[in-house]
């Protein structure tokens, strides 16, 4: 009774259907401090761990090590580094995009942890690990207090 | 709460910080479509209905003729074994009266739905269904009804081929 | 005794319960979490495991919940797990705490509940409806009110209740409420108020069920030896049971939840318990519906089948009552974070047989208590018993 060659559901018995629900998320204490901070100062935030002498990028309310609370909000800058990248050429339905998009997690010298983003104003051929980039905001009309307020990382050099 | 501690964590918002954005937040709609297989025993159920038949699936180990059919039982977990039809009678064993949509928004008809006994099935072996021609006030534990069906050509092999189950009305003398 | 090590608490922590939080989840469980370290005067690199227990994944709107929590859960590089089994997960993950510690292979664990069903707009309602199956229960426009409706009927007419019998439980719990302190809807009202209000489906009416919310809970329970060395007021998990019944629960006669009896005998052997309403000095039976009270209270084997209504209406089960019911204020009155609401009772237990409890504190010296949660398509039974 082996269903092994069918790999469309669709070619047998089946229903149809979907799990409809939507969704709203509150960015929490510590989020709302940061997507503010990039809405109204076009500033990237961190939160110090007085206890493990860390700056945790994005900023979290608790240090995941030890359990402080954190209080301190520190400016890491909007310039940091590429830790690494992929260039994806496919949407998530899995169509074949237009153009590339590079996405990359930037790290920041002042803080561990790091942001995923998109990498723009390079071509794929150009991008490099350990490339130093800086973030480009939307301008602040724009902005929503929402990751993509940062439009993209551009390379600094 | 413990008397010991004196500060409780938590800032409490209104649905109109939403509404008003006052709070940011992020929203989101999955877009996730499934194609749930039917299955050996409920595939089978669902080709049934379609010919306008309810079928059980049967365990000769603990006797049990079972509604919804299942390919194994679950009391003796062995294979069930045979196929048996069942009427499309049965009597009402719980029901309720409902006001609420799936997406819980108000309804000004209710939906009069019930746990129904089948005919021919094994004890407790209830359906679920919604009950029709009837009005809300007469419904009855115990009272027996019939499966309305809708007409051959618009069945496609689904749960809603059964219309809905109606009062059977006692024959007069 | 079962298992190898005897397991006490010796910490609780709990959140607000209210509608809607800004907390994210993340950020209640860690609330919940350090707010039981700090009762149990110790520190995250005291805990050697971790258990998260948290309900579906679409109230949240984050799938692998259980790992998106994991950091504010205080697992950071810890053994971790996360439990889940629908509505009795709140009782169940201490119980997943406590043979991480009575194997022997822990002699600590942090146990953290989470929900934040706010994320799920305009209502969670419409998750629930994924919950029943898709081809034979969904296309009849299912709403979860339903199945409780369906049994809370049959309840009714299987022992003759009325509707102001079971009436009296919401206005008891609500009221319980009152006074405590992360209450969500404590209020005083009356038989009539509930009789009143809102029908949505028959006989379920607006005041007979608890309120969706935001919130969070958790204990720190530790080994026998552990215990000894850092309180004198210890709590014992002396029994543990559980249990799920036939998921086609349109084939039960559902006026009786056999599968909570199972898991109350089990717990009872493990503790010792022979007569239970004799030994149990009081009880926080799952109420999300105030008919579940008087149903669980039967399947615990608090009292006879179908007697329930009636110890509630000859106030048997107030606080100051011969045998406290959901002295918290229960689901009804405090809210119902799934899991979370599920470990505030056991928080709720510990406090009471601690003498902590403040305003809610029954009289008496109780020594033994129970907590019981309930969960799934109406066949899971998961219960806790607490000694001091």
């Amino acid at each position: 009774m082996s269903l092994d060659k069918i790999t469309n559901p669709l070619h047998i018995r089946h229903w149809l259907g979907d799990m409809e629900a939507d969704y709203i998320y509150t960015l929490g204490i510590a989020g709302e401090h940061f997507f503010k901070e990039i809405k109204e100062n076009g500033r990237i935030m961190g939160a110090k761990c007085p206890r493990c002498n860390v700056v945790i990028v994005p900023p979290r309310m608790y240090c995941e090590k030890c359990f402080a609370k954190l209080e301190e909000w520190v400016d890491v800058g909007t310039k940091g580094t590429i830790h690494t990248f992929t260039v994806a050429t496919i949407d998530v339905d899995g169509k074949k995009l237009k153009e590339p998009v590079i996405f990359a997690l930037v790290k920041f010298e002042r803080g561990c942890g790091g942001l995923i983003h998109k990498i723009g104003e390079t071509k794929t051929k150009e991008v490099k690990i350990g490339m130093n980039v800086e973030a480009v905001f939307k301008p602040s009309f724009e902005r929503k207090a929402s990751i993509n307020d940062i439009k993209y990382f551009k390379p600094t050099e | 709460m413990s008397e010991k501690i004196k500060d409780y964590r938590g800032e409490a918002l209104k649905s109109a910080d939403f509404k008003e954005g006052r709070v940011p937040t992020e929203k989101c709609r999955p877009k996730a479509k499934f194609a749930w297989s039917a299955g050996i025993a409920i595939g089978r159920f669902l080709e049934e209905l379609k010919k306008g038949k309810i079928i059980a699936s049967t365990c000769s180990k603990c006797g049990r003729i079972m509604v919804p059919p299942r390919i194994y039982c679950e009391n003796c977990f062995k294979p069930t074994d045979g196929w048996k039809y069942v009427k499309d009678t049965g009597t009402i064993n719980t029901y309720s009266v409902s006001y609420l949509a799936a997406d819980a928004s108000r309804l000004k008809e209710p939906i009069l739905v019930a746990i129904i006994d089948l005919d021919g099935a094994s004890k407790n072996m209830g359906l679920i269904h919604k009950l029709g021609e009837v009005d809300k006030d007469e419904i009855k534990f115990g009272m027996k009804v019939k499966a309305v069906w809708k007409p051959k050509e618009e069945r496609v092999g689904a749960i809603t081929d059964i219309k809905y189950f109606k009062p059977i009305k006692e024959a007069t003398p | 005794m079962f298992g190898k090590k005897r397991v006490a608490i010796v910490g609780a922590g709990l959140t607000l319960f209210r509608r809607r939080l800004k907390e994210t989840g993340k950020e209640l469980s860690y609330e919940a979490s350090k707010m039981a370290l700090d009762a149990a005067g110790m520190e995250l690199r005291d805990m050697q495991s971790v258990v998260l227990g948290t309900a579906p994944d679409a109230f949240d709107g984050v799938h692998m919940k259980g790992e998106y929590l994991a950091d504010g859960a205080g697992a950071y590089r810890k053994p971790y797990t996360r439990v889940f089994v629908g509505g009795g997960t709140g009782v169940f993950t201490p119980l997943a705490g406590w043979w991480h510690v009575a194997s022997g292979q822990f002699d600590s664990c942090l146990v953290v509940a989470e929900e934040k069903m706010s994320s799920c707009y305009p209502h969670p309602q419409y998750a629930f409806t994924t919950i029943f199956d898709p081809i034979l229960e969904r296309p009849l426009g299912m709403n979860l009110i339903w199945i409780f409706a369906l049994e809370m009927h049959r309840y009714m007419h299987k022992h003759g209740i009325k509707k102001e019998d079971i009436a009296r439980v919401s206005v008891k719990n609500k009221g319980n409420a009152l006074d405590h302190p992360c209450a969500q809807l404590g209020a005083k009202i009356t038989v009539e108020d509930v009789l009143n209000s809102e029908v949505m489906a028959w006989p379920v009416q607006r005041l007979d069920v608890s309120p969706t919310s935001d919130g969070g809970a958790a204990l720190v329970l530790v080994s026998e030896d552990v215990a000894k060395e850092i309180t004198d007021d210890p709590v014992w998990i002396d029994g543990a049971g559980w249990c799920i019944d036939s998921t086609l629960w349109t084939n039960r006669d559902l006026y009786y939840p056999d599968y909570v009896e199972c898991a109350a005998r089990m717990a009872y052997k493990m503790a010792g318990i022979k007569n239970p309403p004799k030994e149990i000095d009081l009880a926080e039976p799952y109420d999300p519906f105030d008919y579940k009270e008087l149903h669980h209270m039967e399947g615990l084997l608090l009292c006879k089948k179908g007697e329930a209504p009636k110890l509630t209406a000859e106030g048997v089960t107030q606080r100051d009552g011969d045998l406290p019911i959901n002295p918290s204020g229960g689901l009804l009155g405090v809210g119902n974070p799934i899991a979370a609401a599920g470990l505030m009772k056991v928080c709720e237990i510990f406090w009471q047989l601690r003498g902590e409890a403040g305003k809610r504190q029954i009289p008496g010296d109780p020594r033994t208590g129970l907590a019981q949660a309930w969960g799934d398509l109406m066949q899971y039974g998961s219960v806790i018993v607490l000694r001091r």
